[in-house]
């Protein structure tokens, strides 16, 4: 697993809990960047994973709308 | 390195679906692992809420740039330098004595990154966004804003195309402060409308 452990922000909190979080978003950035679709298709899927299951940790929602969204990539995608 | 390292023990389950996804989407050439360390450091280090404090201190400082950021924030903001990703909107809404704004995401978690970075994890929780458009008094009561019966408070439901940031009234008493210090008095929580500076 990549990536170091940031330290709090100045209010004590941290911007990602733990590395996979960074991840986990940065791979939703950069995926809806290289694909150049609306951010609002990751949104949809990540309402659904959301109203799938209200009470899971934030970012496990966000990493279940990342591999629908993975699933539903067409073919090979390798340039 | 010395120590122990969180990350020497065996990865959890969670772990390993990301490093999986992140090999998988890496095979097909759509993600490297430079650009996703690049984007995590910029959100740890250089986008944060000291991008939305220099807006408002400037807006505080000078009444036009305020005309022209309540009348188009994104336009306005990239005049400092601040702005998201295409499609992405910011529109700017003033806290007034009358007036009080508070932002919230009730599908999800929209929230002005390029102005106060990633949103915090109560912003983000099922109660603050179901219950902040149901009940904003009560929820800013118990989040430490008691606000007069009279002031009218208005919630804002961001999405996809439009983040929300709260444009907070000037503390009482800053008149003699420069642009520089005032930023320092601007708070996430401020701009977010859960707070009075």
């Amino acid at each position: 697993m990549r990536g170091i452990e940031a330290p709090p922000r100045r209010n004590g909190e941290l911007v990602f809990a733990a590395p996979w979080e960074g991840r986990v978003f940065a791979m939703a950035i950069a995926l809806q960047q290289r694909l150049a679709v609306p951010w609002d298709d990751f949104r949809h899927r990540l309402i659904a994973e959301i109203e799938r299951d209200p009470q899971r940790p934030y970012y496990e929602s966000w990493l279940a709308a990342l591999e629908a969204l993975t699933a539903d990539l067409p073919g090979d995608q390798s340039s | 390195m010395t120590g122990p390292h969180p990350h020497d023990a065996p990865p959890s389950a969670i772990e390993q679906r990301v490093a999986t996804l992140e090999a998988l989407l890496t095979d097909k050439g759509l993600v490297n692992a430079e650009f996703l360390d690049a984007i995590v450091r910029s959100y740890e280090n250089d986008i944060g809420p000291r991008n939305g404090a220099r807006v408002v201190a400037r807006a505080w400082t000078d009444p036009e740039y305020q005309q022209r950021l309540l009348a188009e924030g994104t336009p306005a903001i990239a005049e400092l330098g601040f702005g998201g990703p295409e499609g992405q909107h910011v529109v700017v809404v003033e806290n007034r004595p009358s007036v009080h704004n508070v932002i919230v995401c009730t599908l999800c978690s929209c929230y002005p990154w390029a102005l106060l970075g990633l949103p915090p994890v109560w912003y983000k929780s099922p109660p603050y966004r179901a219950r902040m458009v149901r009940e904003p008094r009560a929820v800013l009561r118990e989040m430490g804003l008691e606000l007069a019966d009279d002031v009218e408070i208005r919630v804002w439901d961001s999405s996809a195309e439009i983040r929300y940031l709260v444009l907070p009234q000037r503390p009482a008493g800053t008149e003699d402060l420069d642009e520089e210090q005032l930023t320092a008095l601007v708070t996430r929580d401020g701009m977010v409308g859960v707070a009075a500076l």
